[in-house]
């Protein structure tokens, strides 16, 4: 029936891998685990068509609801508004993280992953990659919807694109954080309600919908440094101008510091516990 | 000089802190290349712990494991490399189809993509499965599912397979149909780690065969010679009640090779001449006045191993074992 054998003798499975052949097998499996996530994505359409409807209903109740109510912002509300719903977007996707990840412990496949020669930390990194994706995906979806009601980048195409690549990088370090609350709760009921605490202060007291200025001295002290804000304000200074070199760093450092905690955290607790 | 066992297992101890339960103690066995091992017990008996630990999906606490001598302690990522798992706890994943699947088991374990393709394709034509190839694993049926289960822990055309409880849940036939793959399978020179709570599973397919209890070996042996040590016949006899029934135990146990043993109102006892020990039986219960309902002479099975070992029968249900991932997969 076998044409040619794989067979691996003991020997061979027993060379030890360099560290090269490591790091190029993570990458490799990662590849691999994110694909699975799509793959499967892919056969569900009516999951898609629901979350490609979270994100623009965001959008559109947001411009509309809000767009008119508050004005006195300098310039147009729209394109003031249109960033924060962005950020709130991606960071309310990253639910999908924590869910994903305690349905996954609750399945048998993770024991197969266990027994397999492929890179452990690949399970959630892997669930990350597929979150990144999938979120390129929602960002241009809002962006499309973003610009049929009146969003208008007011700096250049370049800036524009890095304020969307700055978008990516934070929802991928919330990915981090929120896979890392799924292991840590690994039931997918209790890890949808436990990220709710969290995204909703966020979110809100923040410079997402509205300018900090009016809110109480103490909110302001915590809305003004908070990662939401930070994230908000330099995707706003890339795409409606102003000042941006602080913002934009700011919010580099914290994406890029949030992965760096994160992230280990993450793929410890995962080889910790499965 | 003889060659050395595909698995050894050396004094495993697992103890799971939460139930306090000790799931291992210090289980030890050997199996032979190329032959099946079957593993019985019932459920809780540490079966699927000691697959886990081979398997390297789990650390034992103490002792020692080597497949093909490499030790799971100490090079988990080569056992990895020459093992295969499949069976109750290693799953699939249901939103995928079944050559996809099968793709990524083989890009897990680091084929390339096109021999990956190919090998998912030759599994799939193999375990017949063909026809289903791309539709998502929910739409499978039961023996479909434990098919691609199969062929999945193929993939890497792994030297040493582990099957825990593969067909526990399935109806006869589909049992008869896992069975025959998993004879297919030992014929290209394969080593199997079967556990199965069902004795005639390890009776069909198991050239040996070792019982565990309570996380240990309680006998070991070929399924012939576990059953002839009990003496070549069972006397079952059926009475009014559990109180009769033990009165006769009493008064049988002169005649039978072991004491005998009561289960509701039947008693059995193991005898070297059955049809003397029929009669004898007889007279002496007739004798004390006890009527009998029932007699029956009989082969012994590995049941009657099991319940000699054990005291219960095999398929009565123990505390679960604890799992670590829940991976409480509803059978379909």
């Amino acid at each position: 029936m076998t044409t040619t054998s794989l067979r691996v003798d003991v020997a061979t499975a027993m060379a030890p891998m360099t560290r090269r052949e490591r790091v190029r097998w993570l990458f490799a499996d990662t590849f691999t685990i994110a694909w699975r996530f799509l793959a499967a994505m892919v056969r569900m359409p009516d999951s898609i068509a629901f979350s490609a409807i979270q994100p623009m209903l965001l959008v559109l109740l947001f411009r509309y609801v809000f767009g008119g109510a508050i004005a006195g912002v300098h310039g147009s509300y729209v394109n003031y508004l249109m960033p924060g719903i962005f950020v709130q977007t991606v960071a309310f996707g990253a639910i999908i993280s924590a869910v994903g990840m305690a349905e996954d412990l609750q399945k048998g496949v993770i024991e197969r992953f266990r027994a397999l020669p492929m890179a452990r930390a690949a399970v959630v990194t892997g669930r990350t990659m597929s979150d990144l994706t999938r979120n390129v995906f929602s960002v241009i979806l809002m962006t499309a919807l973003g610009f049929a009601v009146g969003f208008r980048v007011e700096t250049n195409a370049f800036a524009f694109l890095a304020g969307f690549g700055l978008l990516l990088l934070f929802s991928w370090s919330l990915s981090w954080g929120f896979a890392l609350i799924g292991l840590l709760v690994r039931n997918p009921e209790t890890a949808q309600l436990a990220t709710i605490p969290i995204l909703l202060p966020f979110t809100f007291a923040s410079s997402a919908f509205v300018p900090v200025g009016t809110m109480p001295g103490w909110l302001q002290a915590f809305a003004n440094n908070q990662p939401v804000s930070q994230i908000v304000n330099g995707c706003r200074a890339l795409m409606n101008g102003g000042p941006t070199e602080t913002h934009v760093l700011i919010a580099l450092a914290w994406s890029l510091g949030l992965v760096a905690v994160l992230a280990p955290l993450a793929v410890r607790r995962y080889t910790r516990i499965a | 000089m003889p060659e050395r066992p595909a698995i050894e297992v050396r004094d495993l101890v697992k103890v799971f802190t939460k139930g306090r339960v000790r799931a291992l103690d210090e289980l030890s066995f050997e199996a032979a290349a190329g032959t099946i091992l079957g593993v019985l017990g019932p459920n809780g008996a540490g079966k699927t712990t000691a697959v886990r630990i081979l398997s390297t999906v789990i650390r034992p606490d103490a002792g020692r494991a080597a497949i093909l001598g490499i030790d799971v302690g100490q090079d988990p990522a080569a056992v990895r490399r020459i093992i295969g798992l499949a069976g109750q706890n290693a799953a699939v994943d249901e939103n995928l189809s079944g050559r996809q699947n099968l793709l990524m088991i083989g890009r897990l374990s680091h084929m390339g993509r096109g021999p990956a393709r190919r090998r998912a394709d030759e599994l799939l034509e193999q375990f017949e499965l063909t026809h289903a190839a791309n539709r998502p694993l929910k739409t499978y049926s039961g023996g479909m599912r434990r098919r691609l289960d199969l062929a999945a822990a193929l993939v890497a055309e792994p030297p040493v397979l582990f099957f825990d409880e593969p067909t526990t849940g399935l109806d006869p036939h589909t049992r008869q149909e896992m069975w025959t793959w998993t004879e297919r399978l030992v014929r290209g020179g394969t080593t199997v780690l079967l556990t199965t709570q069902y004795l005639e599973e390890a009776d069909r397919l198991a050239d040996k065969v070792i019982v565990v209890d309570h996380g240990r070996v309680i006998a070991e042996g070929t399924p012939a010679s576990l059953k002839a040590d009990l003496g070549a016949t069972v006397l079952l006899v059926t009475l009014e009640d559990h109180e009769r029934a033990t009165k006769a135990a009493a008064l049988l146990a002169p005649i039978a090779n072991r004491p005998p043993v009561v289960a509701d109102s039947s008693l059995e006892i193991n005898v070297d001449d059955g049809p003397k020990a029929g009669s004898e039986a007889m007279r002496a219960l007739d004798g004390a006045g006890l009527a009998v309902l029932g007699l029956v002479l009989r082969e012994p099975s590995l049941d009657d191993v099991f319940l000699r070992l054990t005291g219960h029968r095999a398929e009565g249900a123990i505390a679960e074992e604890p799992p670590i991932t829940a991976a409480a997969r509803a059978a379909p």
